[in-house]
């Protein structure tokens, strides 16, 4: 899971840059940007779950 | 960058005189906010890490991170040059004027930036391995991001390049200090995982408070004169303010952190039935952090607002980070550093100088980066580290203390230590 997150992550910030050269809108780029940037936050959450479960498996 | 005037050359160099209080009173803070049994690791961590950052960022950093109209690589992507890092001199050879009071200025924010995981990893986190981190950090994570913002790099290009307001704007250094801080607090907090005793079995994690509340709170008031010398250099270096836009600078960042202090006064009391003054503090130094990304760019009004809700949010964000995601931070840095980091960043989007929509998006973008390139980079690195030497301490170092097991006595020799019979919640 935390691979899994970490990759959201990256892929996140490659939506966000190739939202910035290949869409010249600024409506369409600000969506894009937008959803890079909520697949980054859920690449977050996915990485701090694994945090949580490896500790409740150490408890 | 710009070039100051003879009378900015001369502020410049008296406020990067100031410069240091900044890492004294977050030095303090963490301290402080520690164990009294680790007291003296962290102080005399906090040194070698300033030292460590700051000979790793003479001998090669400021090569990478150069300076704006400097030497630089750039790669030619979608018709566009993205210059990603700078082609400067090793040890400083050869730079003059402006140059010179950036790499001067840089040197201390460096580290500034390596003492906010520190505190994030006291009471377990090993000096030696803190010392590698740090130069990992210092030689190249921080040049890098830095030479994208303030070495002329394509993220301080936005602008030009796709008309995204003036580029990503970030002039006293929320994003390459704090938030890049913040993100590396919690990688190492991740990689390290809680204090012993921090999280039991069944029920709510214990309390394990602040060993000398008066450390914290003087750290504050320290590091309130060394915040204001980052933000005033920024504005000359960065954002070209010189003259009466200086005097607002400084009104803004006292206004952004004292807007924080009253808002955390608030929640705290409203939560607690009395204010609490570690998560008081925390908030006066997330205010400042705003202020970071702040004071240069709006008005005083703008930067109160923006205190006041960094300050009113903080509290609940560290309590929710501590019981919902596990994570022991002792120092608070993930929050106060990162997450006010960014609301300062987001705020010069709509209410800075250049608001619009093209700046926001600019702002987002640079947010994106820390978040969805700098986080993997500094875990996958940090991951790395701790496989090859562990960051966490033995247990029974933890249990006698960092002081014993590292250093061989204590902060507070003449003093009883209490025993880890910590407060319920």
């Amino acid at each position: 899971m935390k691979l899994a997150g970490l990759g959201l992550l990256v892929s996140g910030w490659f939506i966000v840059v190739s939202a910035l050269c290949l869409l010249p809108q600024p409506g369409r780029r600000a969506a894009f940007i937008s959803a890079g940037m909520l697949v980054e936050l859920l690449g977050l959450f996915l990485v701090g779950r694994a945090h949580r479960e490896s500790l409740e498996a150490q408890e | 960058m710009i070039v100051p005037s003879t009378f900015d050359s001369t502020l410049c160099v008296l406020l990067i005189a100031l410069l240091p209080l900044a890492p004294a009173g977050l030095a303090l803070l963490n301290c402080g906010l520690g164990r009294s049994r680790s007291a003296a690791q962290s102080l005399l961590g906090a040194l070698c890490l300033i030292a460590v950052a700051s000979v790793v960022y003479f001998a090669w950093g400021f090569s990478l991170e150069g300076f704006a109209g400097g030497h630089a690589h750039s790669l030619r992507i979608g018709g566009v040059a993205w210059n990603w890092v700078a082609a400067g001199p090793l040890f400083l050879r050869g730079l003059s004027g402006s140059s010179l009071y950036a790499a001067a200025f840089q040197v201390f924010a460096v580290s500034l930036a390596a003492l906010i995981p520190w505190g994030s990893g006291a009471d377990r986190w090993r000096l030696g391995t803190a010392c590698i981190s740090t130069a990992l950090l210092a030689g190249f994570v921080y040049p890098l991001f830095a030479h994208w913002v303030w070495g002329g790099g394509w993220l301080a290009q936005l602008g030009a390049t796709f008309h995204l307001g003036g580029g990503f704007a970030d002039p006293g250094g929320a994003a390459t200090m704090q938030v890049l801080g913040g993100i590396a607090a919690l990688v190492v907090v991740w990689i390290l995982g809680p204090r012993r005793g921090k999280f039991q079995r069944s029920g709510p994690p214990a309390v394990i408070p602040a060993h000398h509340i008066a450390y914290v709170l003087f750290g504050c008031m320290v590091a309130m004169v060394g915040w204001l010398a980052l933000n005033l250099l920024g504005a000359v270096l960065f954002a070209g303010l010189g003259g009466s836009a200086l005097a607002i600078t400084e009104v803004n960042t006292l206004l952004c952190a004292s807007g924080a202090l009253l808002a955390a006064l608030l929640v705290t009391r409203l939560r607690f039935g009395k204010p609490d003054a570690s998560l008081c503090a925390n908030a006066w130094i997330g205010g400042l952090v705003a202020s970071s990304a702040v004071a240069a760019l709006v008005s005083p009004g703008a930067a109160l607002f923006t205190g006041v809700v960094a300050g009113g949010v903080l509290p609940p964000a560290i309590e929710i980070l501590e019981l919902r995601c596990g994570i022991d931070d002792p120092s608070g840095g993930i929050a106060v550093h990162g997450l006010s980091g960014i609301w300062g960043l987001l705020v010069v989007g709509f209410l800075g100088r250049d608001a619009s929509g093209g700046q926001m998006i600019a702002q987002l973008v640079g947010i994106a980066t820390l978040l969805g390139l700098v986080l993997p980079v500094l875990y996958v690195l940090y991951w790395l580290l701790n496989r090859a030497i562990p960051f966490h301490t033995h247990p029974h170092g933890e249990h006698i203390g960092m002081d014993l097991h590292e250093l061989g006595s204590g902060a507070y020799p003449e003093f009883v230590m209490h025993t880890d019979e910590f407060a319920p919640r």
